[in-house]
């Protein structure tokens, strides 16, 4: 189980968790027995920016406040090949990074070449993260997968950025994965839980061979939030899985620290629906609330725009764009009417 | 009279230049070089009527003073540029660099061009296609009132990025970065790029915010930015605003299309185009002046 409260939750924080926030949910998430944990922008390594949003503090604060804190838990980062280079990877090691997951559009693995090649001449955990695997067939996503083992990944994930995937595409994925990659490849699951599939698939992803899963306490992250990790330890917990997570104990954090730091309910509402629904970026979501109040069009009409343009990962500055496009499009309609 | 060109490198970039120096009033591409017989761009340059050796810079250094070829575009890697770049210069050939080596100093040609003409360099570099696009989005604004930062985030269709790119994406970060800062003029630069693989592929998008030190004139800025275009426009035909300048505090954001003319690869790779367009302009006003006399070339260290 790996969480992702303070990498993907960022986006449902703007990018403002606190160093002490940081540190007492890490510290919690730790004494709970969750082994690892995300921290880094929302975007990855190197996402301060106007498009992705300014964070409270700098990922080299973060991580160099969280991890000397850290009793048995390791630290992960993320990092996007476009956005993140390798001297962010350098710097994430300095700090005590354990795990570094290189993620790229489920399309496009080659770009991670030089980061997942030197992170594992670095001797690092290093994940292949394949986003928005809703996007492509399991065959092609296959190709893409060997792609990064071949550059030195030791794990492969399955990410389903738009929450749009359903158990039953969750499960063939993660099976094709399993038979074509080496048997020593180990393979994760991140789900949204943009249409309550985060447990289903998450489940569905075990049974297939997954070895890890992204959740995230009181699904504090993107869209409707992450798989909620309190929730699938119980669920594994009545299975009779042994998972070394104590359930109560991840349950108090979520009550006691994840929620009251919340900036609002990270929940199903009708624009993580649509993201769901519609199989777009899920950390679009508050970017689009904001361009909607900002130019006056409503966000789920900017959302639904972005799927029909396929927009990928990382493109936060079409969403202004759009919202600029659909401007013009009412004033003409208004003015053709009038 | 028309300056004598090399092309080295036959892939996309160097076969895209080709066809767009064959109609210069300025250049005469003469030679084209690659390393691979096989290759398409090879192909294309000896039915244009070029020379073409797949032997490497090697294979066409005997022939540079019999053909009077004074300028060479390198549009192979950053790893051979160096090497390529002093064997040329050695022998008073200018070399306009389409790698992301920058050995030489960064030209954007709306922005700086006359000002390497005027100091004779021997060496320019083409940023990149992201760089070409935006650069001159962020020297608008920056001409205006100073940037405390200026960022870009350029989107390419798949299809559109080579191997070499790929290979080399931190590169690209690196040295557009850079770019927007020593020529963009904002006082800190950063860059994102993103390959997206929809299809029908998507045209080239580039997003340009820049955050100035105060308060945004906003007129001042709309004019700006509305001549800047003008001027790319007489390059790149298909470069346009598509929405903006949007000012929201002392954000100032430009959202950009590039369509390229489809000389080699589609329209939508107006990352090429760009590129290309912008070499061949910068190749012609060194051009213009040899033509004129105004400024002679001669071999380094001569």
């Amino acid at each position: 189980m790996h969480d992702m409260c303070l990498r993907d939750g960022m986006h449902a924080m703007r990018h403002q968790i606190s160093l002490e926030q940081m540190v007492a949910l890490a510290t919690a998430l730790d004494e709970a027995g969750v082994p690892l944990i995300e921290v880094t922008h929302g975007d990855g390594l190197g996402g301060a920016s106007v498009n992705y949003g300014f964070p409270a503090e700098s990922d080299e604060a973060y991580l160099r406040a969280v991890i000397p804190h850290m009793k048995n838990a390791r630290i992960s980062a993320l990092l996007l090949p476009g956005i993140g280079t390798v001297e962010h990877l350098r710097m994430a090691l300095d700090c005590g990074v354990h795990t570094i997951r290189v993620a790229t559009h489920c399309t496009e693995a080659d770009v991670s070449e030089q980061h997942i090649t030197l992170a594992r001449k670095l001797e690092m955990d290093t994940v292949g993260f394949l986003m928005m695997a809703h996007m492509l067939d399991a065959p092609s996503i296959l190709a893409q997968a060997r792609l990064m083992e071949s550059y030195g990944a030791n794990c492969i994930y399955c990410t389903d950025s738009a929450g749009y995937m359903l158990p039953d595409e969750v499960a063939e994925k993660l099976s094709v994965l399993r038979d074509g990659l080496k048997p020593e490849t180990e393979l994760g699951f991140h789900g949204h839980h943009n249409m309550a599939m985060g447990v289903a698939n998450s489940l569905a992803a075990v049974d297939a061979g997954a070895d890890r899963i992204d959740g995230s306490v009181a699904g504090l992250g993107a869209g409707a939030g992450n798989t909620p990790l309190e929730v699938f330890a119980a669920v594994l917990d009545r299975m009779g899985a042994v998972t070394g997570v104590d359930v109560f104990k991840l349950m108090d954090v979520g009550e006691d620290i994840v929620v009251p730091m919340m900036h609002q309910m990270v929940r199903i509402d009708r624009d993580s629906l649509i993201l769901g629904y519609a199989g777009v970026y899920s950390s679009f979501l508050l970017h689009a609330k904001r361009a909607g109040e900002k130019h006056g069009v409503p966000s789920s009409k900017i959302l639904v725009e972005l799927g029909k343009r396929k927009t990928i990962g990382g493109q936060e500055d079409m969403i202004e764009d759009v919202a600029l496009d659909l401007l013009k499009r009412q004033r003409k309609a208004a003015g053709s009417s009038a | 009279m028309k300056v004598n060109a090399a092309l080295i490198g036959s892939g996309n970039i160097g076969t895209d230049l080709m066809y767009k120096a064959l109609r210069s009033d300025w250049i005469n591409p003469v030679w084209m070089v690659g390393i691979d017989p096989e290759s398409d761009g090879l192909a294309k340059a000896r039915e244009a009527g070029l020379k073409t050796t797949h032997e490497g810079v090697d294979g066409l250094l005997p022939h540079i003073e019999e053909d009077s070829i004074q300028m060479a575009f390198d549009a192979t890697s950053a790893y051979v540029h160096a090497e390529n770049s002093r064997k040329l210069n050695e022998r008073g050939v200018l070399v306009i660099d389409l790698t992301p080596a920058a050995i030489g100093p960064y030209c954007v040609p709306v922005v700086n061009l006359k000002e390497h003409v005027g100091k004779k360099e021997m060496n320019v570099n083409m940023v990149s296609c992201g760089g070409q696009a935006t650069i001159p989005m962020v020297a608008a604004v920056s001409r205006v009132q100073p940037v405390e930062y200026g960022e870009i985030v350029a989107t390419v269709a798949s299809l559109s990025a080579g191997p070499g790119t790929r290979k080399n994406i931190d590169e690209f970060t690196r040295t557009t970065a850079s770019g927007v800062e020593k020529v963009g003029g904002a006082a800190r630069g950063k860059a994102i790029i993103i390959l997206n693989p929809a299809d029908p592929p998507l045209i080239m998008r580039d997003t340009v915010h820049c955050l100035t030190e105060t308060r945004p004139d906003e007129e001042a800025i709309r004019e700006s930015v509305a001549s800047m275009i003008a001027e790319v426009q007489k390059y790149v035909p298909g470069y346009r605003l598509v929405n903006g300048p949007v000012f929201d505090g002392n954000r100032v954001s430009m959202f950009m299309q590039v369509e390229g003319l489809g000389d080699y690869l589609p329209k939508y790779a107006g990352n090429l185009d760009i590129m290309t367009a912008a070499a061949l302009r910068t190749a012609e006003l060194f051009g213009e002046e040899i033509a004129n006399g105004t400024i002679s070339l001669s071999a380094a260290g001569a």
